[in-house]
This record gives structure tokens, C-alpha cells and sequence, in this order.
């Protein structure tokens, strides 16, 4: 990889300075996609800016309903939290299945989210549980965060700092993973909560979208047998050697239909 | 130091960074570039050469040292990192005549043919029976939780029963 000028944050405020006053910095979370991509040459940032000592960013807090997860928590926390496995054990359960255990000792969700990869498992629990996203200048709806392929809402110099989840009703999280990646082919997550019925799909897409077609229908009858009549449009899909647009259009429905099964 | 990455289009005027930290219980230090992997770092300037290289694109597992206590895979650290942290590879679980048991159980089971994977097996498995003390590990749970190490000879029947046997403590 490109050589770089290495900075270790003792504090998101000093985080946010350097970021501020540097050329081409880049934040370092857990690095399991940056560095992999600096060394395939694909990214050259002129510093990186180490958030991995900075203990005020770790941590997971369930209090009235609501966990807030800490930008630089582990996935193998996540999903080894017993507080976590209870509020929302489908959140538990998707980050357990990121990528391997090696890979969950390090990987973050702030990291997971900022990167925002089509085929990352953590957007959809963020828009599916309807989260919302703490930031060092403001708080973002999940619904909102997502804007495109590899791009969120988040402006220059903004640093996420914890993600919210409200407790669902009942949610299950379905994962078709490429067997060699573990990236979701497609995972989709499928939650009943106090404000509507929610259904976000990862994987098939550029970036992850709610499937309101499928909200709708589970609003009326929470079961798999109300999502029968419903297709996914394959169109604008993900198509690539592991699977076509239209594989993935229909592994949306029967994902979504097996997470509905598991909650019944 | 100069790296070969400043002449075709790094930038020119990267220090180099001490870093301290402990391996194998032992507190080390070095002069690294930022840029140089926690897996350069243990193999070239401590030569503790156990801990392989095998794809260095973080699929393989060959690289996997115990970071803090956990399973990581050191090509994809930084040495820099590591500073402050505590670090342990193969050659700091056990040595020869006091075989860590996990080391034991893959020389009495026969986990392993060209032996390439084995450092980063033993130090995936060790993690694999630490995250499940207090169950009865499954033959199950040892595939799955094998999923990032790659082993090119053996089929994993004997690493999976190696992790099994050094579970049940045999």
C-alpha cells in the first residue's frame, strides 16, 4: 500500500480536527475494508486518522427500549452481547454472521455504515430497525443516511459516533451469504415495530432500500402467505458472477418470507 | 527510510513511527513506517517467522495472532496498532516438549499436511474454544467458526476433530 502519515485520536474532537486540517485523510475503524483496499492500490489517503483508541466510542447500552451501540463496538461484541441478544436478537444474530470471527474482532459498526458497501449486512438492520445515526454535529434517520453506492449522508469531516436502535415489536434477519465472502448476496431484514412494519433489503441492490410493496402487504397479515403474490422488479438489481438480477429479485421474496416464518 | 512505495507515487516525506508494544509477553519496540503490517512487523523485525503469510488479502487465516487476547488477522493491522497492546503469536503459546494443548491435540490428530495454515489454525481454534467455554462444542460450530482459515491440503476432517479433542481436553 501507499505510504501515509499515521495519526492515533485520543478523542473524537481531536478526531475531527485532524480531519479537518489534513489534505486527503481517511478515518481508521476496525480496517477491514480500508486497509484491504489501500493495499489493492484503490484508495491513497494522505493520512489516516486512528479512532481505535478512543474508549468513549465503544460500548453497548440498552436503557427504555433503546440500544445504543458505540461507533467503534466490535461486531463479535454485538453479537455476543447478552443485553443486545435480548432487546433485539435479530440485530445479535446479523452481526454475528459478518464476515468471520477474525474479521468480528475487529470490524466496527460505525465503520460498517460509513463505508456503506451494497452487500454490507449493518444497513439493513439500521434502516429495517429504523435507527438513527449519532454524528459528532447532529443525529440522522436511518431512512436518510443511505444515499447510494459506497455513499451516505455524512459531510466532510463528520464522524459517526454511536447508532440507535429502537427495540422492534419481533424482527428476523434472512442472509443468503456468498459462500467464499460472507458478503450478503442478499440479507434482508423484516421488523414489526410501534410505528409500521418495516422491510429493508441488502445485497440485491447498489445500496439498500425498504421494500414497501411487502410492508404494505405484512401490515395488513403479518405472515409469509401474505408476501405470495408479491415479486421483486429485478430491474436495477446487482447482477454479477454469483448471481443474476433476477436471482436476487427472488431471493428477496423468499428471504423476506423466511424471516417472517422465523418470527411466527 | 525510504520505502519503495515514496518513489512511484507515495508521499515523499513519511516518517517512521516507533512503535511499543508486547509480544509474547515480552515488551518490544521497533522503527516502522506507517505502513507496514503488524504481520511484517512480528515476521521481519522480530523474526518470529511462525506466523505466515498466506493470501494477505484477509480471507486465509494463515496470519491470525491473538490481538488483546482475541483472534485477528495480522495482515490486515497496522504495527503501529498495536502500540500499547498486547500481542501473542504461535511461538508464544508453547514450545517444543510443553506443547500448548491445543498444539497437542493437532499433533495427536494429525491436523495438518504441509502444515502452512496450522500456526493460524491453533490460534483460530484456541479462539474457537475460548468463545464457546461452558458448551459442548459441536462439530458444527468448529466448521463454521472455521470459516476464516483456509487449510489447501487436508479437507479439515482432522483440523475440525483437533479442535474437537483439544475442547473436550484430550
Amino acid at each position: 500500500m501507499y505510504n501515509f502519515t499515521y495519526h492515533r485520536a485520543g478523542s473524537v474532537d481531536a478526531a475531527a480536527a485532524k480531519l479537518a486540517e489534513s489534505g486527503d485523510a481517511k478515518l481508521l475503524a476496525g480496517g477491514m475494508t480500508l486497509l484491504p483496499t489501500m493495499k489493492q492500490r484503490l484508495a491513497q489517503p494522505s493520512d489516516l486518522i486512528d479512532l481505535n483508541e478512543i474508549d468513549g466510542l465503544k460500548g453497548i447500552t440498552v436503557s427504555g427500549g433503546t440500544v445504543t451501540i458505540g461507533a467503534m463496538t466490535r461486531h463479535a461484541d454485538v453479537a455476543a452481547s447478552a443485553e443486545v441478544q435480548q432487546a433485539i436478537p435479530a440485530l445479535a444474530k446479523l452481526a454475528g454472521l459478518i464476515g468471520d470471527p477474525a474479521v468480528r474482532n475487529r470490524g466496527t459498526i460505525g465503520g460498517s455504515i460509513a463505508n456503506n458497501d451494497p452487500a454490507a449486512d449493518y444497513p439493513a438492520a439500521v434502516v429495517g430497525l429504523g435507527a438513527t445515526v449519532v454524528t459528532n454535529k447532529r443525529e440522522i434517520a436511518g431512512d436518510d443516511f443511505f444515499t447510494g453506492m459506497f455513499e451516505t449522508a455524512l459531510d466532510e469531516g463528520e464522524i459517526v459516533t454511536a447508532v440507535r436502535f429502537p427495540a422492534p415489536q419481533k424482527a428476523a434477519y434472512f442472509k443468503f451469504p456468498n459462500p467464499a465472502s460472507r458478503y450478503a448476496v442478499v440479507g434482508v431484514m423484516v421488523a414489526k415495530t410501534a410505528s409500521g412494519v418495516r422491510v429493508a433489503v441488502t445485497g440485491a441492490a447498489p445500496c439498500v432500500f425498504r421494500q414497501s410493496d411487502m410492508e404494505r402487504a405484512l401490515s395488513g397479515n403479518f405472515s409469509a402467505d401474505a408476501l405470495s403474490g408479491i415479486t421483486q422488479d429485478a430491474d436495477g438489481l446487482n447482477e454479477d458472477i454469483h448471481a443474476s438480477a433476477e436471482y436476487r429479485a427472488n431471493l428477496v421474496v423468499v428471504g423476506a418470507k423466511r424471516a417472517v416464518a422465523e418470527m411466527a | 527510510m525510504t520505502g519503495f512505495a515514496d518513489f512511484i507515487g507515495g508521499f515523499g516525506d513519511i516518517m517512521t513511527v516507533k512503535v511499543t508494544t508486547t509480544v509474547n509477553g515480552k515488551p518490544v519496540s521497533g522503527d516502522v513506517e506507517p505502513n507496514t503490517l503488524l504481520v511484517e512487523f512480528v515476521r521481519e523485525n522480530l523474526g518470529l517467522t511462525g506466523t505466515h503469510v498466506g493470501c494477505d488479502t484477509s480471507q486465509c487465516g494463515a496470519c491470525t495472532v491473538h490481538f488483546d487476547g482475541k483472534p485477528v488477522k495480522s495482515c490486515t493491522i497496522l504495527a503501529v496498532q498495536a502500540e500499547g497492546h498486547q500481542v501473542v503469536t504461535i511461538e508464544g503459546i508453547g514450545q517444543p516438549g510443553n506443547l500448548h494443548p491445543m498444539q497437542a491435540a493437532f499433533q495427536e490428530n494429525h491436523g495438518l499436511q504441509c502444515g502452512f495454515c496450522t500456526p493460524g489454525m491453533i490460534m483460530a481454534g484456541i479462539g474457537i474454544v475460548e468463545r464457546n467455554k461452558g458448551t459442548n462444542l459441536s462439530e458444527e460450530t468448529i466448521r463454521a467458526e472455521l470459516e476464516g482459515n483456509i487449510c489447501r491440503c487436508t479437507g479439515y476432517h482432522n483440523i475440525v476433530k483437533s479442535i474437537a479433542a483439544a475442547a473436550r481436553g484430550n
